[in-house]
């Protein structure tokens, strides 16, 4: 009986935009950010962060990156992977040149660079469409690994070609690094994710958000009405990978403190970044979270019941992984196009009607 | 002429024959699009599979052998029996038919008239499941090939050439697997053209990837040419499978080749056969040339990334490929 | 350059019409061998309803790409405002102040009623990037003096019940008057309607027509539709274009068309009374 709208009617438009109308819904996310600020980080182990809390916030961000360029703006990208790179590559040039800078601002700086570098890998869709877009974002997911890999300036020449993260402190703590602690990576990424989600969600409710939704839908129409395609569309690759490259910064610096570009970055990247998308909900941040969740948990819940419960080889649930994140690829697409998000929307409006039918 | 010359020639050569090896795959991704609008991500995945089948079946592995052995604590790998090559190419076929009916029932049909994004998404899943169903059926390990199949550098090239460039060079290297393969490849093509253009399946197949209203109009059952064109793209994908699977063992990497076959769709059209091989030949050569003449400069590994940047680059200028249709926008 | 002097005049109604607001001089578009337009000119004067008939294929939708900057024809300028038309993008020519409606409806299916009425808004918007993502300065208020604008329009065209739903699901005749509003979200100074009309039933069609010469009495707004309902074409437009092949083949008011042998012959046909 708490989830009603009946009674609560909006008096402004102001109150009719706004992101969570139904109060019970405002409540929960106060709740759940509560708990996420106040709760976990005293609570948190080194197991659960690395394993679960610390990926899943980071593939949030990327998840929502490349929905607003896919999903928002109808631009499927196979270059995540790639521009994640660059988000990590660029963090890494910034923590060994400039050591005293804060991390935290190397880290939106990185983005910065991702969001000039997918602009630019972005100019040719204005003349390729579809599945040849997408082909073409090949280019730059290839081109991308292939150049950190080769050019040793990105790697301060150093013998390996891998780059590590040296540690780095903010406000007395470890963020980066060996010695930080499961809370502090926790916090660090939890305040980006937060940032990021009211961004996202600030710049697809306004005009912006339009003006991609209608370059997605129809094009040729978008453009006769007014909006200039080069315009949405650049914008809409810069602030994805602005995204995507603050969380390639993160994965590379909080996360695993040391990559190889070509394991951590490859083609694999970017085909989970767009599973994430497209089983959490095309168009929907709830949705780039519900997705990033799926997939983070989902390795995790095989492993602990194939090989801890069953005893099985861990060759054996790594191949039935593929299949089952296949199928249910599949599944989705046949059943639930929208994917998770739509679920949630279903059941919330079955919610709303409970404990009548219809 | 200057051996370096002549070593120009052979990688433009040898870049040949592996643009014949694209093709073959492109060959597979058109046949399903022109029939049905889909574009098959699945279809490295399919080569792989269909290897992987064949090299089971012929050496008589149990499938799944993995997954039982695990959850019944048996031990068991081998039938013990090898069946002879035609005969396993045959049993893989009736795989690969099983198969193509199968995506036909259990998947397209649910997705009739979704947007083609939508489409070619599922094909990414489909292609994470066969290739984990491909794992757990025969294992990940590499397998070897074994269909008897010339192998090596020809010595008869080789010797046939060696007097052209002086005492520097020592002919052309050209694996004879190489030619073989060049010589499949082009029959595939001409027995494919040839059913396209002649047969009346042929004719109902186009008649599909014209306009599908149309097609059932006239009683075509669209089902059963989705079905055909499947198996055929199976086929080719088995053709291309044993091909580079004999070269190079049969692995994960094959399904890899696939995402190669993109950049020959991109300047040969999606919907043109033979756009399909002269865009793998271009690619192939391409891939070859630039390495052979950039490469050492900049580290080398350029063909990781070689072929997008072309196809980028040339769709650019022309963004329905080389024999595409000019797309013509309305309102 | 100066306007073309041409008076302005008051109809029996009561509504002014102004001078020439577009000008059409010897328009020719070839599409590779097909020639759609060929040699056109005519005028539309500020305030008025124009009419462009003629059988299918005539070109007439191709006529409105033409004004709407979607074609660039081949030969022959485009005046409007009294400036002749350079190469510019559609967008720009959106930006000009011209709107339009599409023969097959072309909606944004993903979005809400409300939202796709507000993409007509976007001209009219100009909160940067940086004030959106925080959502600081004008955006918000940008974002609610337009949906207040809006609304306007949703209560004039009557379709206040759906503003939430989402386009793809509502039914053929709501949608192109979704399409309207969008039209005249964007306060446009020359509308161009193609067959507002089309799959109508008869009471549809006279909600359709009041709607539209609502628009033009109380907005002002100088409208050029495509229409095959010959009825609706005598009943609310000022002056005909008639077109036949890429030709045109008559122009002027609805009687004088009407009487034309050489239209009655391509496309009216003889009356009995």
């Amino acid at each position: 009986m708490l989830y009603r709208e009946s009674g609560d009617f909006k008096t402004s438009y102001k109150a009719d935009n706004q992101t969570f109308p139904i109060a019970f819904d405002r409540y929960r996310y106060w709740v759940v950010l509560a708990v996420a600020y106040l709760v976990i980080p005293f609570v948190i182990t080194d197991y659960w962060a690395s394993a679960i809390l610390v990926p899943f916030l980071i593939y949030s961000i990327a998840a929502i990156g490349l929905n607003i360029l896919a999903g928002y703006c109808g631009q499927v990208s196979l270059g995540t992977g790639g521009f994640m790179a660059v988000g990590a590559y660029a963090c890494y040039k910034l923590m060994t040149a400039f050591p005293e800078v804060n991390i935290l601002i190397h880290i939106v700086l990185s983005g910065g660079v991702t969001a000039l570098v997918g602009a630019a890998f972005g100019l040719p869709s204005l003349r390729i469409k579809g599945f040849y877009l997408a082909v073409a974002t090949l280019a730059a997911q290839f081109f991308l690994v292939w150049l950190f890999n080769k050019v040793p300036w990105f790697f301060n020449y150093s013998a390996s070609g891998q780059i590590s993260a040296p540690e780095r402190e903010f406000l007395g703590v470890a963020v980066t690094g060996p010695n930080t602690s499961a809370w502090a990576s926790y916090l660090v990424c939890l305040v980006f994710v937060t940032a990021c989600a009211i961004i996202a969600r600030n710049l697809t409710r306004g005009s912006l958000g339009r003006q991609w939704m209608s370059i997605r839908d129809m094009d040729i129409a978008a453009e006769i009405i007014g909006v200039n395609p080069l315009r949405a569309k650049l914008s809409a690759f810069a602030i994805s990978s602005f995204f995507i490259g603050i969380s390639g910064a993160l994965f590379f610096a909080v996360y695993l403190g040391a990559i190889e570009v070509g394991e951590a970055f490859g083609i694999n990247k970017s085909l989970l970044v767009l599973f994430m998308v497209i089983i959490g909900g095309l168009g929907s941040i709830f949705g780039s979270f519900a997705g990033a969740a799926f997939l983070v948990c989902l390795p995790v819940i095989l492993k602990l019941i194939g090989v801890d419960l069953l005893g099985w080889p861990t060759d054996l649930v790594a191949h039935l992984q593929l299949v089952l994140i296949g199928f249910l690829i599949m599944f989705f697409l046949i059943k639930e196009p929208h994917g998770l998000a739509q679920l949630w929307n279903v059941i919330k409006e079955k919610l709303r009607l409970w404990p009548f039918p219809h | 002429m200057s051996a370096d010359f002549l070593y120009g020639i052979e990688v433009i050569i040898n870049g040949l024959m592996s643009g014949v090896l694209y093709a073959l795959v492109a060959l597979g991704f058109v046949l399903i699009f022109k029939a049905s609008g889909i574009f098959n991500f699945a279809q490295g995945v399919m080569a792989l599979f269909s290897a992987l089948t064949l090299v089971g079946i012929m050496e008589g592995q149990v499938p799944f052998a993995h997954l039982i052995n695990a959850v019944f604590g048996t031990s068991i790998h081998n039938f013990g029996w090898t069946v002879p090559a035609i005969l396993a190419i045959i049993l893989t076929m009736g795989v690969m038919v099983i198969f193509a009916w199968m995506v036909q029932k259990f998947l397209f049909r649910h997705l009739v008239g979704q947007p083609h994004i939508i489409l070619f998404m599922a094909t990414i899943g489909l292609a994470y499941f066969l290739e984990g169903v491909g794992d757990l059926m025969w294992g990940s390990s590499i397998k070897r090939l074994e269909l008897g199949l010339p192998q090596g550098g020809s010595l008869a090239i080789e010797n046939l050439t060696s007097g052209l460039g002086g005492d520097d060079f020592y002919g052309f290297f050209i694996d004879k697997l190489d030619i073989v393969a060049t010589i499949v490849a082009i029959l595939l093509v001409i027995m494919l053209v040839a059913f396209s253009q002649f047969t009346k399946y042929g004719r109902a197949m186009r008649a599909v990837a014209d306009d599908h209203q149309a097609a059932l109009s006239v009683g075509i059952s669209l089902n059963f040419i989705w079905v055909l064109v499947w198996s055929l793209a199976g086929f080719v994908a088995l053709v291309a499978g044993v091909m580079w699977g004999a070269k190079s063992g049969v692995q994960f990497s094959l399904s890899l080749i696939a995402l190669k076959a993109l950049p020959v769709l991109m300047l040969g059209g999606f919907t043109s056969i033979p756009g399909a091989i002269v865009g793998g030949l271009i690619i192939g050569v391409g891939e070859k040339l630039f390495e052979y003449l950039v490469g050492p400069m900049v580290g080398g590994a350029t063909e990781n990334w070689f072929a997008y940047v072309l196809a980028l680059v040339f769709l650019i200028f022309r963004p329905q490929g080389l024999l595409g249709e000019r797309i013509i926008e309305r309102v | 350059m100066n306007i073309q002097a041409t008076d302005g005049y008051v109809t029996e109604d009561g509504r002014t019409i102004g001078g020439t607001v577009l000008d059409l001089k010897n328009i020719t578009l070839r599409f590779g061998g097909l020639t759609a337009i060929n040699d056109i000119s005519f005028d539309i004067r500020k305030g008025e309803i124009r009419a462009i008939i003629g059988p299918n294929g005539a070109g007439k939708s191709s006529m409105l790409n033409v004004i709407s900057g979607f074609y660039k024809p081949q030969e022959g300028e485009v005046w409007f405002n009294g400036k002749k038309r350079g190469a510019v993008k559609p967008y720009e020519v959106a930006r000009h102040g011209v709107a339009r409606t599409f023969q097959n409806i072309a909606l944004f299916e993903g979005m809400s009623v409300l939202d796709n009425v507000m993409t007509g808004r976007l001209n009219l918007m100009k909160a940067s990037i940086w004030q959106q993502a925080l959502w600081v300065g004008k955006a918000e208020k940008e974002e609610i003096e337009n949906r207040q604008k809006v609304e306007h329009i949703i209560d004039f065209l009557e379709i206040q019940a759906i503003r939430k739903t989402p386009v793809g699901r509502l039914p053929y005749g709501l949608k192109k008057r979704v399409e309207l509003a969008r039209a005249l979200a964007a306060e446009p100074d020359l509308l161009l309607l193609d067959e507002p009309m089309a799959g109508m039933n008869v009471e549809e069609k006279e909600d359709m027509s009041r709607f539209i010469l609502d628009v033009n009495d109380e907005f002002g707004t100088t409208i050029a539709l495509i229409e095959h309902d010959m009825g609706v074409v005598m009943d609310l437009s000022d002056r005909v274009v008639v077109m036949d092949y890429g030709r045109k083949i008559g122009d002027g008011v609805p009687d004088e068309v009407r009487n034309n042998p050489e239209v009655i012959d391509a496309y009216l046909g003889v009356s009995h009374d």
